[in-house]
């Protein structure tokens, strides 16, 4: 399992024939995604890679039962592109172009909203669930298959990251960059409240950055709605206030949208907020590490419970201590090398 | 991108709202043929980009024309929170009767346009929201309805419980709307919004900030762009598809993608350094762009080592390899240079550089560090 992209994931490339396009078409067939045609209007009946070309999403949708669209147009096309996908029969649209309108956004979040159809970025990277489906820009050799849910509103920085992870043995369940804009279609609690229901995420990791107040509102619904381990990092925090750092949703406006509130909103609801990118790996290894012991934990404690006879207080007692331990072994077993070298990398930091 | 009062008087002309009679000029004759003309008293106005103006001695109200050549003598040149002030904006005094602050937000929390109103106005409406938030309405429109009548006139008699007077300010709020939308703005406002002796309501202030992502529909806006309010290194970069913006440190920073460019500023800083500047060179890194980064970066005179830090994803790492290759050759710089290449073809990177026996690593922290140390005096 994953999040948002998996193997059912059949994906129209709008913009396909484009330099950007046509490239990031053939990286996402080398993964193995399922590109099953593509929008450029004036090139319909042609193809590229073995991709069928067509001219509008309609005609492309209805022929190949598409459920997801990418979109790689210029600027000034982006916003009709979205629409005309949303009308089209896809649930999921993927929204990589960077430029688009803040103003426009608004009209398309909110229709989009009473659609019902899930929109990630514009500006963003993209979504990948490694070994299953990748369905952006992102380099896919640096993902591994693992437990961790990686979302951020970075591209390179995510990059980063997920590096780090990857080479300390913790891989991922799904990526996803929700992008650098201030309106947005998906944004950190729709993610979140998914990493939470996904039986195969067990921790998440969540990258911010400077403006707007997404961060706080992240940490607002975790402490209500998500178990799982989470580990936070923020960028930007010697950034200088009203100026635009390359996103146009990174900028610090007034006394609004400030790092350190940022990491003080998360902080304040017991989530390690990583000083430096190279951090976050340890600390999510030893995160993981302690949810895992307690989950197998729970696993066995239940168990006497859901027998009726758990009720008399002898056996609720005597029953889970006995059982308890060797359990707890068995299930953190896998995990304990993980977790040592976390552990000594930390001190050593120290 | 900010815009000048008299710009955002502009475009509130063009959609309708009632703003005074007035015009922008750089010298103070021209501030007084103005007054002569007019034949009435006037304000001058500094036309910088930033608040309070009038805090800061910036606006004056001059009784005739003699007064208005005085005052604008005074506000050129002047020096108002680091800006100076090179045009005035010269308008017709009116007679006031009541303040009240409109403005319109494009608001990231609830992805929609929200109004602000308040009969508080003429004063800074982040206090009033902090001291007297009853005196505040606030309404969200729907993007996808827009603004109805009903709701206009619903907002306007907060601020005027007069039927008359607010249906006149219902109108204003429409088309003040209009202008908002219009011109992909992030924000429009008038505080005040005037109530003359005669129960007119005119802004007597406007302020517009306008959605950069926005500008390509609107050429004509794009020319209000102030050229000297804007930093020349950071529009040089615009020109090359650079992201840059000047800090006061000494370690020059050149990063592929805005977020890990944010990064590697906080680590530069975390490891005990000063960075000199953001500079994300973004995706596709051509050697051109790496030439013009460099050149920008070593403009700055404070600059004492450059640090590239590149994590090829898309970007290959030996194309920037090539670039930075090219861009010493050109520019020879004067700073030592060091490399952080990883991801995508770094094997390659790393083989291209070693021709300049640049120190290269493969570690964000380890660049970070070489960088400081090459800026920290030897002990």
């Amino acid at each position: 399992m994953a999040i948002f992209v998996d193997k059912n994931t059949r994906v129209i490339v709008q913009g396909i024939t484009g330099r950007d396009g046509s490239f990031h078409t053939q990286q996402m067939l080398n993964y193995g995604t399922k590109v099953v045609g593509g929008v450029t209007p004036g090139k319909g009946g042609t193809d590229i890679f073995g991709v069928p070309i067509y001219d509008t999403m309609e005609e492309a949708v209805k022929a190949t039962k598409a459920n997801t669209a990418m979109i790689l147009v210029p600027p000034p096309f982006a916003v009709d592109a979205i629409y005309e996908a949303a009308e089209s029969g896809v649930s999921l649209i993927i929204c990589i172009t960077e430029g688009v309108p803040a103003g426009d956004m608004v009209g398309v979040y909110n229709y989009l909203k009473m659609k019902g159809i899930r929109l990630i970025g514009p500006n963003c990277p993209g979504i990948i669930s490694p070994g299953l489906s990748k369905v952006g820009i992102l380099p896919a050799h640096i993902f591994k298959k693992g437990p961790i849910g990686v979302v951020s509103r970075s591209g390179t920085l995510t990059y980063e990251v997920v590096y780090n992870l990857s080479n300390k043995g913790l891989g991922q369940s799904t990526t996803i960059g929700i992008g650098g804009d201030p309106i947005i279609g998906t944004n950190f609690i729709d993610c979140l409240e998914a990493f939470e229901k996904d039986p195969a995420t067990e921790g998440i990791v969540l990258i911010g950055e400077i403006g707007g107040s997404d961060e706080e509102d992240a940490a607002k619904f975790i402490k209500q709605n998500v178990t799982k381990p989470v580990v936070g990092f923020i960028a930007g925090q010697t950034a200088p206030p009203g100026k635009r750092m390359g996103h146009a949703g990174a900028i610090i406006s007034g006394s609004s949208g400030l790092a350190a509130d940022k990491i003080k909103a998360l902080n304040a609801i017991g989530i390690p907020v990583a000083e430096i990118p190279s951090q976050i790996a340890d600390l999510m290894a030893t995160k993981l590490a302690e949810y895992q012991k307690k989950k197998a934990k729970k696993k066995i404690t239940k168990k006497p419970v859901a027998k009726k006879i758990a009720r008399k207080k002898t056996v609720k007692k005597t029953a889970p201590k006995k059982a308890a331990p060797k359990a707890i072994k068995k299930a953190a077993s896998p995990k304990k090398v993980v977790k040592k070298t976390a552990k000594k990398k930390a001190g050593k930091k120290r | 991108m900010k815009i000048h009062e008299y710009q955002a008087k502009e475009i509130f002309g063009k959609f309708g709202l009632p703003i005074p009679k007035g015009e922008v000029v750089t010298s103070p004759e021209e501030a007084r043929n103005l007054a002569v003309r007019y034949e009435k008293p006037v304000m001058v106005k500094a036309q910088v980009h930033v608040g309070g103006r009038g805090k800061a001695g910036g606006i004056k109200y001059c009784k005739d024309p003699d007064d208005a050549f005085f005052a604008a003598q005074e506000v050129l040149g002047m020096d108002i929170k680091g800006l100076i002030v090179k045009k005035i904006l010269v308008t017709e005094a009116i007679d006031i009767k009541h303040e009240a602050y409109v403005g319109i937000i494009l608001d990231r929390a609830s992805k929609k346009n929200v109004f602000m109103v308040s009969p508080a106005g003429g004063i800074d409406i982040e206090q009033v929201a902090a001291e007297t938030p009853e005196k505040i309405m606030k309404f969200a429109v729907d993007p996808l309805l827009g603004l109805h009548q009903f709701e206009a006139l619903k907002l306007a008699r907060f601020v005027y419980p007069d039927i008359k007077i607010a249906r006149k300010a219902a109108s204003i709020l429409k088309k003040l709307y209009n202008a908002f939308i219009h011109s992909d703005a992030s924000l429009a406002e008038i505080n005040p919004l005037i109530l003359d002796g005669e129960n007119n309501l005119i802004a007597l202030d406007a302020k517009i900030n306008l959605d950069d992502n926005g500008l390509f529909k609107h050429p004509d806006l794009e020319n209000y762009r102030d050229l000297d309010a804007e930093d020349p290194a950071e529009m040089e970069a615009k020109r090359n598809d650079l992201s840059f913006v000047k800090l006061d440190g000494n370690i020059g920073c050149c990063v592929n993608g805005a977020g890990l460019a944010m990064a590697t500023m906080d680590l530069v800083k975390y490891f005990g350094g000063r960075p000199a500047n953001f500079l994300d060179i973004g995706g596709s890194s051509s050697p051109e762009k790496v030439i013009a980064a460099l050149r920008i970066i070593l403009d700055d005179p404070n600059v004492g080592v450059i640090l590239f830090n590149i994590f090829g994803g898309i970007t290959r790492c030996d194309d920037v390899a090539n670039g930075i290759v090219a861009a010493v050759e050109k520019l020879k710089p004067r700073v030592p240079i060091v490399v952080r290449l990883t991801g995508t073809n770094e094997e390659k990177g790393k083989e291209i550089l070693q021709s300049l026996d640049f120190p290269a690593t493969n570690s964000m922290d380890e660049v970070v560090k070489m960088a400081i140390k090459e800026v920290s005096p030897v002990a």
